[in-house]
C-alpha cells in the first residue's frame, strides 16, 4: 500500500462508522520501490490530499524525514518539494502490517502490500 | 448449465488461483480486455494529455490496469479475489491494490478520483452469494459511495455483460438514485460478436451521452435509458413511470387491498402509437 492510497482509504463501509478516517498504520515491513517522477501528476494530486494525514502516516512508519509539514503555497514551481512528495506518495510502500479504524478499532491486515478491506456479514451496513 | 461465470460460484471462489492464471495468460482475453479498456478511457473524456488518478473496479489481475498505465494514468484497483490480485502482483502492474467487495461500498474519502473504470465486473453485483446479499441494496451502496469518491465532473464507465433488460433498468435506476446522470451506450448493437455494453455515469450535471460505435446516424436505439434529471423528491424511490416504479406502486395498492391488475411482462411498457 502506497501512502497516496492510505490518504484516500477509509473504513466508512463498516456499519456504525461515520468517516473512518484516517486509518492508523502499523507496519512491520516497508519497502521503497522506484517510480518515475511525474511532476505534473504530483502537482495535480497535492490539492486533493490531506497533507497532515500524509505527514503523520509517513512519520508513523519512519519515513517523514525531510518532508515539509505543510504544503509550499508555490509547490508547482518547487521541484524539490514535488520530489519529496513523490517519494512519500508513490515510492514508500507498506508491505506487511495492519490498518486500524479510528472509530471502531477494527483492524484490517495488510499482506504482500494489499490491505484486506473485506467485511464480515455482520459488519456490512 | 449456464456459461455465465456469475452463475457458477461467488467471484472470490470462481476466480481461484487456477482460473486467475488461465484468465491472465489467455491472449484472446488480454486483447479483448485491452480493447474494452481503451474504449472505457475514451468514454471517460479525461482532460487531454493529463496524467489522472483512476479507480479500477474489479481490477482483477490488472489487464485493464495495464492499459490505464499505457495511457499515462495512475490507478488504484479494487477486487474481491485475492488470487486475481496475486497475479497482478506477479505481473508487477503499477497500480496499488485493495482487496474489497464493491457491493459493500467503495472505501474512499470524497473527491479522490479523476475517473473510474470497470471492465467485465459489474454483472457480478446481480449475484446474491450470501444470505445477507440483496443485489438492489448492494448496487445502491456501491453507486452512492462511488459517486462520493469521484471528483467534480468526473465520470465512471463500466463495460459489463447484462443478462437481460431488467438488469439494465436496475443498474441505471440505482445509479441515478445515487446522483449520477448517464445511461447505457451499446457499441455495434447489430453484431452478435462485437456488441458491447457500456454504462456511462456522469457527475456534475447532465450532458449528452457519447455516441455508440457501429450504428447509423439515424439509428438512435444505441443509447438506452438515457436519463433526464432524477427529481430530488424521488430519492429512495424508483424513477417515476419506470417499470420498477409501476411495480412498486401496484404492490402498494395490493397491500392496501385495492383491486390491482396482475403484473405481466407488458407492465410499464410503452404502448405502441397505433392505439
Ligand atoms: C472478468 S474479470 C475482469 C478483470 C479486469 N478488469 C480485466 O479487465 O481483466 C472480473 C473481476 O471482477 C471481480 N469481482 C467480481 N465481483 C466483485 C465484487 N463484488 N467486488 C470486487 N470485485 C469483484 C472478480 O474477482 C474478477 O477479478
Amino acid at each position: 500500500m502506497k501512502l497516496i492510497t492510505h490518504n484516500m482509504l477509509t473504513s466508512k463501509c463498516l456499519k456504525g462508522v461515520v468517516t473512518g478516517y484516517p486509518l492508523a498504520i502499523n507496519a512491520t515491513d516497508v519497502k521503497i520501490s522506484e517510480v518515475d517522477f511525474n511532476p505534473e501528476f504530483i502537482s495535480r494530486i497535492i490539492p486533493k490530499l490531506d497533507w497532515e494525514v500524509l505527514w503523520k502516516a509517513a512519520e508513523s512508519i519512519g519515513h517523514s524525514e525531510g518532508l515539509p509539514q505543510t504544503i509550499d503555497p508555490k509547490f508547482e514551481d518547487n521541484e524539490e518539494f514535488l520530489r519529496k512528495a513523490h517519494k512519500v506518495l508513490l515510492e514508500v510502500e507498506v508491505e506487511e502490517g495492519y490498518l486500524t479504524c479510528p472509530e471502531s478499532g477494527r483492524q484490517f491486515p495488510i499482506s504482500k502490500g494489499i490491505p484486506n478491506m473485506l467485511l464480515t456479514e455482520a459488519e456490512v451496513q | 448449465m449456464s456459461k455465465r461465470p456469475e452463475h457458477q460460484a461467488p467471484p472470490e471462489l470462481f476466480y481461484n488461483e487456477d482460473e486467475a492464471r488461465k484468465y491472465t495468460q489467455n491472449s484472446r482475453i488480454i486483447e479483448i480486455q485491452g480493447q474494452m479498456t481503451e474504449r472505457c478511457i475514451e468514454l471517460l473524456v479525461l482532460p487531454e494529455d493529463t496524467p489522472c488518478l483512476l479507480l479500477d473496479i474489479g481490477c482483477g489481475s490488472g489487464l485493464s490496469g495495464t492499459v490505464l498505465e499505457e495511457n499515462g494514468h495512475l490507478w488504484i484497483g479494487l477486487d474481491i479475489s485475492s488470487a486475481m490480485l496475486d497475479v497482478a502482483l506477479e505481473r508487477e502492474t503499477e497500480g496499488d491494490l485493495i482487496l474489497a467487495d464493491m457491493g459493500d461500498g467503495v472505501p474512499f474519502k470524497p473527491g479522490c478520483f479523476d475517473g473510474a473504470v470497470s471492465v467485465s465486473a459489474l454483472q457480478w453485483l446481480f449475484n446474491a452469494d450470501k444470505k445477507s446479499h440483496h443485489p438492489v441494496k448492494r448496487l445502491y451502496k456501491f453507486f452512492s459511495s462511488l459517486y462520493a469518491s469521484l471528483s467534480r465532473s468526473a465520470r465512471a464507465v463500466f463495460q459489463f455483460y447484462p443478462e437481460n433488460e431488467n438488469q439494465l433498468e436496475l443498474l441505471t435506476s440505482q445509479a441515478m438514485k445515487a446522483g449520477f446522470y448517464g445511461g447505457v451506450v451499446i457499441d455495434y448493437p447489430n453484431s452478435a460478436k462485437a456488441k458491447k455494453f457500456f454504462l456511462v455515469l456522469m457527475t456534475g450535471g447532465s450532458a449528452p451521452l457519447p455516441k455508440a460505435l457501429g450504428v447509423d446516424e439515424e439509428d438512435s436505439l444505441q443509447v438506452k435509458y438515457s436519463r433526464r434529471e432524477a427529481s430530488k423528491g424521488a430519492r429512495g424511490k424508483p424513477l417515476k413511470n419506470t417499470r420498477a416504479w409501476l411495480l412498486e406502486k401496484k404492490e402498494r395498492r395490493r397491500k392496501q387491498g385495492k383491486e390491482t391488475k396482475p403484473d405481466t411482462k407488458y407492465t410499464g411498457r410503452k404502448r405502441s402509437g397505433r392505439f
